[in-house]
């Protein structure tokens, strides 16, 4: 093994040479690295700063303050309320379930509830806040601010969710909020960055719903730092958004509420219309719901309650529904006839009870019939015989006409939900629809408000404003945004014949004041608010049975129109009573008291009623669930 | 036996070693490490703790041994080198018995006051045993197929235990550590262009054969390979690592977003920013004079050891410096490559840098084997 030194040097020459080319290559190499290093560094580098920020920057969305709803004099119906709740930190909590059970023992939490904080709380990153418990009452939250030491990770928040102190007297105007679906981002089609925040709220029916472009506001937002796991490390800026706006609506909160109460247990609608402004100053439907428990997230038990009630009470009926209106529609085929000029007011018609057609027998209500009678006393009395007459001589299309100059069979452009247009049918409708002629027996069914002919209660009062002024009335809703005033409509003339106009008038007034009038038992004595008005009952079933003998679902819609004060109307009101038998028993009553309600603007004193009522109303005004005006202010008991 | 050729007269004793130490060498190390204590010092927020003390202490006695071992004959350490590869194979089976199981691979063996792993010891055993054979072999014999299969078998057996493990970084250190040795040695251009044809042949086969029923690899293998050569792919799986580090590195841009002003790994975007990819937050912080820097300041250690090793006319002290500055060449090259995603991910520490008590402790003493060659020298 002796080494040559010869073999020596022969090794450390080579190890010489290819050390030499192994430090040579590491060179290299080192100088690929450098070059890397320049390319990834100094050549690319705008890029990747760019990502880097990306990376780094988060933008949360602030979401805005909703816009507040108020009724006409400033009363609250959609608020903002503070909302308690407690959220849980699962990496402060340390023990997640000692603590939950700590936490059941302060504030009403469920099993349920338990059980669903705990799933979200293990579902999350360990930092992100859950929410455990919502809507706590300030005592509750009392409670675990005082127990803080016990309760690590959990923290008591405040944050605004909305509220509705009116209860269920706005359910069908103002609409509810629920969290936005995917349904609604479809329909929606916005690209408003706040409806892509998990849960947030939009409106989902009423003004809520369409006004909520102007109600939702515009999204501010703050910059955060945060790291790769998503845990905000601090806050660079912040910019807040843009309440929404607060809208003031034309109704009166205490008259709605007062017809609301007026209403309870029947499945009815009333509208109540400013003649002079064409502000919707109520606008009921009962019965009714309370949006809150839309807002909370409504129990399955309770939602089937509500859609399984027979009374429908999520329909809005008083714009919703549709009713054929009967004997109110005989002012609309009486100006049709008298404008035609194929009547004239003094003329006289034989009533016998019926009359024939193409070998059919139309009825009149009354069997006896009503014998001569002319304009005045067929509209007072609701002869049915006088508009067969007058049907057959001025013909279905200027019925039509005039129906929807009067605001019938149009759609009135509100922010509510699913406005009817209701119908005020023509020849060519019924061809188109039916596929069938028109017959003149469809003519004289239309003429007594039958058949085809359907209106909303909304379309009613619309039509007894205009009967009222003569001029074009609309209905306005929104009585200002943001502060800004709406257009209000009193509307032009409509161009009608006012001499007619005051005969029509005359004999709506003796409906209810005259003692052969049909309302005559629900008039107005006090002088300054007498009201003129028409009673109707419309037909759900062919046969002419009595109402008590049928079961609820078949029996005749009550229905009753009025305008008043007569010598200078201020308000008119229609009154729909589904199913409620004759307008002059059901439905003219409730128009009477809604009438003085508003007159009054309170319950009207005993005297305004005929003597033989006052036992009864004054029973009725004590057993009014009206809501106490003081609670109404804050509306906590609500809440 | 070759040290009887010394003259050692002229050879240093006693504390006078000291001062025949390579100390250019020394500093170097100290520098290095000295930037791997700022930033893990800002890694952890500006704190100490937990990375920056023990680092120092492991680096206190890493010193320690060094220069230890550097006081000690580099003769010694020659016949030491069987007993050094045999014990540091006798602690990979051991970790293969009883290892701790870190980060899904068997590693370390729990020693009470430190981890040791086994795989960083071996590296530089494998050094040893390669340069003690090389020197012992006849050089006329170096290319002969026999004595080509004695140190093939050396470096894989550890090999195989290491991949086992399994320790991808380590075991490609291992392999090409152990031919960088072969290869100074003087082993025939032959064998390594063999290598490298059949090499490229395999890598050709595995890629030609996917998706046949003759694949190679398994599909999920062949999907890391895609990442690598794609990371844009599976920017949020695979490839996330090497996307985010990119994206630090890139941001760092010429001078650096200021110390402790990183965001990207201070912000845990990076993974294992205060081991494997500490790189990162060099690059972010002090752009690209930073990186260069420790690039340079990494060049010059393999400069001064390659002149040390080329001046040595012992056999075995050239070529254990040599194949030591390899390793350590190896170790921040794959590093560098694998952060600026010029390789796959395979998890190799930035030597010195990267937090780590076994790879710190183990490269010292490797450079108290350098310093001991160089001291002992003969001249």
């Amino acid at each position: 093994m002796k080494r040559t030194t010869k073999d020596s040097e022969f090794s450390s020459r080579k190890i010489s040479r290819r050390g030499l080319i192994m430090g040579g290559a590491q060179l290299a190499f080192v100088g690929a690295l450098g070059l890397r290093m320049r390319y990834l560094q100094v050549d690319q580098a705008d890029q990747f700063r760019m990502l880097a920020e990306e990376n780094r920057i988060n933008v949360r969305l602030l979401p805005p303050a909703r816009g507040l709803m108020f009724d006409r004099n400033g009363a609250l119906l959609a608020a903002n309320e503070q909302n308690y709740k407690i959220v849980l930190v699962r990496e402060d909590a340390g023990d997640v379930e000692e603590v939950l059970a700590r936490l059941a023992q302060l504030v009403p939490l469920t099993e349920e509830d338990l059980e669903r904080a705990t799933r979200e709380i293990y579902r999350r990153s360990p930092f992100v806040p859950v929410t455990v418990a919502d809507r706590l009452r300030w005592e509750d939250i009392s409670a675990v601010a005082v127990n803080a030491p016990a309760l690590p990770g959990v923290t008591p928040e405040v944050g605004l969710s909305r509220g509705y102190p009116r209860g269920q007297d706005f359910a069908h105007v103002v609409g509810y909020v629920g969290p936005v679906s995917d349904y609604d981002l479809e329909r929606l089609n916005d690209p408003d960055p706040l409806l892509q925040i998990p849960k947030f709220q939009i409106g989902k029916s009423g003004v809520e719903a369409k006004l909520e472009h102007e109600l939702r506001g515009k999204a501010g937002h703050r910059r955060i730092e945060v790291n790769a796991t998503g845990r905000v490390m601090r806050e660079l800026d912040r910019i807040d958004g843009e309440p929404g706006a607060n809208i003031q609506l034309s109704v009166d909160a205490d008259l709605q509420n007062f017809i609301q109460a007026r209403l309870a247990g029947e499945s009815a609608a009333a509208s109540v219309i400013d003649t002079e402004t064409g502000d919707l100053l109520a606008i009921a439907s009962s019965p009714s719901f309370d949006p809150n428990k839309f807002v909370r997230g409504i129990s399955v038990a309770d939602y089937s309650e509500l859609t399984e009630n027979k009374y429908r009470p999520l329909a809005g009926k008083a714009v919703q529904g549709t009713y054929p209106p009967g004997s109110t529609f005989k002012m609309v085929t009486a100006l049709a006839a008298l404008h035609d000029g194929v009547v004239s007011p003094e003329d006289t018609v034989y009533c016998p009870g019926y009359t024939y057609l193409g070998g059919r027998r139309f009825h009149c209500w009354k069997r006896g019939g009503h014998g001569n009678v002319n304009l005045h006393d067929s509209l007072m009395r609701s002869c049915d015989v006088y508009y067969y007459e007058l049907a057959q001589r001025v013909g279905i299309e200027k019925i039509s006409a005039m129906a929807r100059l009067l605001g019938l069979g149009e759609r009135h452009d509100l922010p509510m939900s699913a406005v009817a247009q209701g119908l005020a049918p023509t020849k060519d409708w019924k061809r188109e629809r039916h596929g069938e002629g028109w017959q003149v027996g469809d003519t004289l069914n239309a003429a007594i408000g039958q058949g085809f002919v359907l209106a909303s209660p909304l379309q009613l009062s619309i039509m007894a404003a205009r009967l009222a002024t003569g001029r074009s009335v609309t209905p306005r809703l929104v009585k200002s945004i943001n502060g800004v005033e709406q257009p209000s409509h009193a509307g032009d003339s409509l161009g009608l014949n006012e001499n007619l106009l005051r005969q029509v008038r005359r004999a709506m007034f003796d409906v209810s004041n005259s003692r052969r009038g049909t309302a005559f038992r629900s008039r107005i004595v006090e002088d300054a608010f007498r009201m003129a008005g028409k009673t109707g009952t419309s037909q759900v079933r062919s046969a002419v049975v009595r109402n008590q003998d049928v079961p609820w679902e078949q029996r005749d819609h009550a229905l009753f129109v009025c305008f008043a004060p007569f010598d200078a109307p201020k308000i008119a009101v229609s009154v729909v009573v589904e199913h409620g038998g004759g307008g002059s028993k059901a439905a003219a009553p409730v128009a009477r008291d809604i009438v003085l309600q508003a007159l009054y603007g309170g319950l009207p004193p005993l005297a305004a009623y005929p003597a033989a009522d006052h036992e009864r109303i004054r029973e009725m005004q004590r057993e009014l669930p009206l809501r106490n005006p003081s609670s109404a202010e804050d509306g906590k008991d609500q809440a | 036996m070759s040290y009887l050729e010394y003259n050692l007269k002229t050879a240093p004793t006693g504390l006078s070693k000291i001062f025949h130490l390579n100390w250019p060498v020394i500093l170097l190390l100290t520098a290095v490490s000295c930037v791997g204590f700022l930033m893990l010092f800002s890694v952890a927020g500006g704190s100490l703790t937990p990375w920056v003390e023990p680092q120092m202490k492991r680096f206190g006695l890493g010193m320690v041994l060094m220069f230890l071992v550097a006081m000690v004959p580099i003769w010694f350490w020659r016949n030491m080198a069987g007993v050094a590869y045999l014990g540091s194979l006798a602690l990979l089976l051991l970790v293969e018995l009883f290892g701790a199981v870190g980060m899904g691979a068997q590693r370390w063996i729990d020693l009470g006051f430190m981890r040791l792993q086994p795989s960083e010891l071996t590296k530089f055993t494998l050094v040893m045993i390669l340069a003690a054979y090389y020197d012992w072999l006849d050089v006329k014999k170096t290319s002969r197929p026999f004595w080509v299969i004695i140190p093939i078998l050396l470096i894989l057996v550890p090999t195989y235990l290491v991949l086992r493990q399994p320790d991808l970084g380590t075991a490609i250190l291992l392999v090409a550590g152990g031919g960088i040795i072969m290869f100074l040695a003087g082993v025939s251009w032959y064998y390594f262009a063999g290598v490298v044809a059949s090499g490229v042949g395999a890598i050709t086969a595995v890629f030609k054969l996917r998706g046949t029923e003759w694949q190679f690899l398994k599909d999920y293998q062949y999907r890391r390979i895609d990442t690598f050569l794609d990371p844009s792919s599976d920017p949020l799986g695979a490839g996330y690592h090497i996307t985010q580090s990119k994206i630090a590195l890139g941001s760092g841009g010429w001078t650096g977003r200021g110390f402790m002003q990183g965001t990207q790994s201070r912000l845990n975007f990076l993974p294992e920013k205060h081991t494997d990819f500490i790189f990162t937050t060099l690059a972010e912080e002090f752009g690209f004079v930073g990186g260069i820097s420790l690039l340079t300041l990494y060049t010059l250690i393999i400069f001064f050891c390659v002149i040390s090793a080329l001046r040595n006319k012992d056999r075995f002290s050239s070529l254990l410096t040599l194949g030591i500055a390899a390793t350590f060449f190896l170790f921040f090259a794959v590093n560098m490559s694998m952060v600026m995603g010029l390789a796959p991910v395979v998890g190799v520490p930035l030597p010195l840098v990267s937090y780590g008590g076994s790879a710190m402790l183990v490269i010292l003493v490797a450079f108290g084997l350098v310093q001991s060659a160089h001291v002992h020298r003969p001249r």
